[in-house]
């Protein structure tokens, strides 16, 4: 018989329990001060690295933990729980930062930047987010280094970062095919953090914009080949939409978990509001929903490290996990009450943070046309529509164009 | 310093849970309750672990009794920095009526077999909060006992304990081999890092039947009825102190 999809190895087991209790224990007392200042306790951050939390798939010879993608997916789910922006900053360091520099890094980058140093991926522009890749960043050829003129937005981890994947294109004249992934280190001339924005939710992770002014990258600080980047920051984020979910998920059931007891406590009319049956219905489809998101999920997660197609997967997991982690924020809130409405209880927080969910690392609307390429991928009648519709001269979107030819990962 | 250290680890339920008694009265349930390793046992893991990061002992033994599921209790310790493992297999009927007698026994020719030189454990398990079998350990062992420690150093062949007792702290030096047991405030203990869970993984944890060590597991005791404790009744406000006083008296506390 094959296992439920909820099964654990020993080893993912005992690493949830301890991310799960250290969370607790030394990030739960931090989470309040550090959404209200809008900043990263230093203290917490330097925790994540001491725990292995930074390095998760990367292998022991790098100093990280040498374990699994899964592994990664409960540790952010477990973070989560406690405060979705440090989860984020761990999601980002694992799924994205760290993906593409064991993929792609020659082993001396490998050695340089694994994984002593907080990471940013700087794709997005002001005016390119969803249209990731009609990004104007550009990196022109000087001899053996790059100068790299632009500007990026709504970059994540930016205020801690000790490195920065830029992605800039060196061949403009071939459009999305000139993207290139730049490594760049924080002090490096001509690069410009900006003010952190003020923002709703997820306040403690600093999200930033950064210009670039004839900013001088060697060519040895490219990351894997010049013009493949469109193909690595696809494939990369395909992995990082299920971090986003498991995200998603956590801040969902850190929710849920606080509220529940509470209805259990809380007495009008002579019994526990619990006891009401308009409040049991509400919370079991709300449990419901969670579950169902948990195991998208974890399936999501299961395909990619069996090395199956899961895209589609992907995209359903990360989409829907949002939805349900507003809709489980929402409710929380009503469940709670007058209380659910105060800062001194932790609910209003989440509700706040989730909103992002729907928004980062591929809209929903993305994702809802994501989907259908993805599963249609294999129609040949399909595919021929597109190239008809390319080839009477009309627009096709680079995305779908890369779907086409299979150049996605 | 060649020293070995055992240190016992409980698998008990996990101290958070809200603990609720079988219908039947002969136990509490434990089927689908969250378990962890006993808060005391994690001190005591911690005290060697750290013994041996200042090079004052050269290994660390975790032990824990049970069924397979204890395994996951001394993988922990592992992941906490003890080298290698020991799973005393007891299940069924003998795992519910297992006590510190028996448990004392085994700890006891353990000692013997390994050559320990040192024997950590938690002042007490949080299930059944008996304080026994450190100090019947020692007895059987006859060796020294260092209780209720909140501070252990070692000077020569000498252990310097600082022990928590009624009316404040009591300083004993004892000689090695003993037994000490972890009070409270002896060390926070560390957390499993990530990377130190992968490490477990390639630790050895060697099986071993309590018979192999010549003991027998069967209880003297038999539990003949496991009820929740009373039901907190409402207090009563008074006015004076005299009806204070009264209210003591009637009530047969004064």
């Amino acid at each position: 018989a094959f296992p439920p999809l909820q099964s654990f190895s020993e080893e993912e087991s005992m690493m949830r329990d301890a991310v799960k209790k250290f969370a607790q224990e030394r990030i739960a007392p931090f989470v309040s001060k550090m959404d209200e200042d809008s900043v990263m306790d230093a203290d917490v951050i330097s925790a994540l690295f001491e725990q292995g939390l930074m390095g998760i798939e990367i292998g022991a010879e790098y100093g990280g933990t040498g374990s699994s993608f899964f592994s990664s997916i409960l540790v952010i789910e477990e973070l989560a729980k406690v405060d979705p922006s440090v989860s984020v900053l761990c999601d980002i360091q694992n799924t994205l930062i760290n993906t593409l520099l064991m993929n792609l890094g020659t082993e001396e980058q490998k050695q340089l930047y694994l994984p002593r140093l907080v990471g940013s991926f700087c794709l997005s522009e002001s005016e390119s987010g969803s249209d990731a890749f009609s990004l104007k960043t550009k990196a022109e050829k000087h001899k053996d280094y790059y100068s790299i003129n632009g500007s990026k937005m709504w970059i994540s981890n930016a205020e801690h970062a000790g490195v920065f994947l830029v992605m800039a294109n060196a061949e403009p004249a071939a459009g999305y095919r000139g993207i290139t992934c730049f490594i760049v280190d924080r002090d490096t001339d001509g690069l410009h953090i900006g003010r952190k924005e003020n923002k709703l939710g997820l306040r403690a992770s600093s999200t930033c914009p950064l210009t670039f002014d004839s900013m001088k990258v060697h060519e040895k600080n490219i990351l894997g080949k010049v013009g493949h980047g469109y193909k690595y920051a696809i494939g990369m984020l395909n992995g990082g939409r299920i971090g986003i979910a498991a995200q998603m998920l956590g801040l969902a059931q850190g929710c849920f978990d606080h509220t529940v007891p509470y209805t259990r406590q809380r007495m009008q009319f002579g019994k526990r509001i619990f006891d009401f049956q308009g409040m049991q219905h509400q919370i079991a489809h709300v449990a419901t929903q969670l579950e169902a998101a948990r195991l998208l999920t974890y399936n999501a997660a299961r395909l990619k490290e069996a090395g199956r197609s899961f895209i589609k997967e992907a995209c359903m997991a990360k989409y829907f996990s949002a939805e349900v982690a507003a809709l489980t924020a929402s409710k929380c809130i009503e469940w709670m009450g007058g209380v659910g409405f105060t800062k001194d209880y932790p609910i209003e927080k989440y509700y706040r943070d989730c909103k992002i969910g729907t928004i980062y690392e591929g809209t929903t609307n993305i994702h809802f046309t994501r989907v259908p390429v993805e599963a249609l991928q294999k129609h040949k009648s399909f595919r021929e529509c597109v190239s008809a519709h390319a080839q009477s001269g009309r627009q096709v979107a680079p995305l779908t164009h890369a779907a086409m030819n299979k150049e996605i990962i | 310093m060649s020293a070995r250290v055992l240190v016992g680890v409980k698998r008990v339920i996990d101290y958070a849970v809200k603990i609720r008694v079988k219908p039947d009265h002969t136990g509490v349930v434990t089927d689908g309750v969250k378990h962890s390793m006993n808060p005391f046992c994690e001190i005591a893991v911690e005290e060697a672990v750290k013994l041996k990061e200042k090079k004052l002992v050269k290994e660390v033994v975790a032990v824990s009794c049970g069924p397979q599921q204890v395994q996951e209790t001394i993988r922990t310790a592992l992941a906490m920095g003890a080298d290698r493992g020991i799973h005393v297999e007891v299940s069924g009927k003998d795992y519910e009526t297992l006590g510190p007698l028996q448990v004392s026994k085994i700890l006891a020719a353990l000692a013997k077999k390994e050559q320990a030189d040192l024997i950590i454990l938690g002042k007490q398990a949080i299930d059944d909060d008996c304080n026994q079998t450190g100090q019947m350990t020692a007895a059987l062992l006859d060796w020294p006992q260092g209780t209720f420690a909140s501070e252990v150093n070692i000077e020569a062949d000498k252990l310097k304990v600082v022990r928590e007792v009624d009316g404040g702290l009591e300083t004993i030096k004892i000689k090695l081999p003993a037994v000490v047991t972890a009070d409270l405030r002896l060390n926070t203990p560390r957390y499993a890092t990530l990377p130190n869970i992968m490490k477990a993984k390639k630790k050895k944890i060697a099986n071993v039947k309590p018979a192999d060590l010549g003991v027998d597991v069967s209880s003297r005791l038999e539990v003949l009825k496991v009820d929740e404790p009373p039901q907190r009744q409402g207090g009563v406000k008074v006015e004076t102190v005299n009806d204070l006083v009264r209210k003591l008296k009637e009530a047969g506390r004064i």
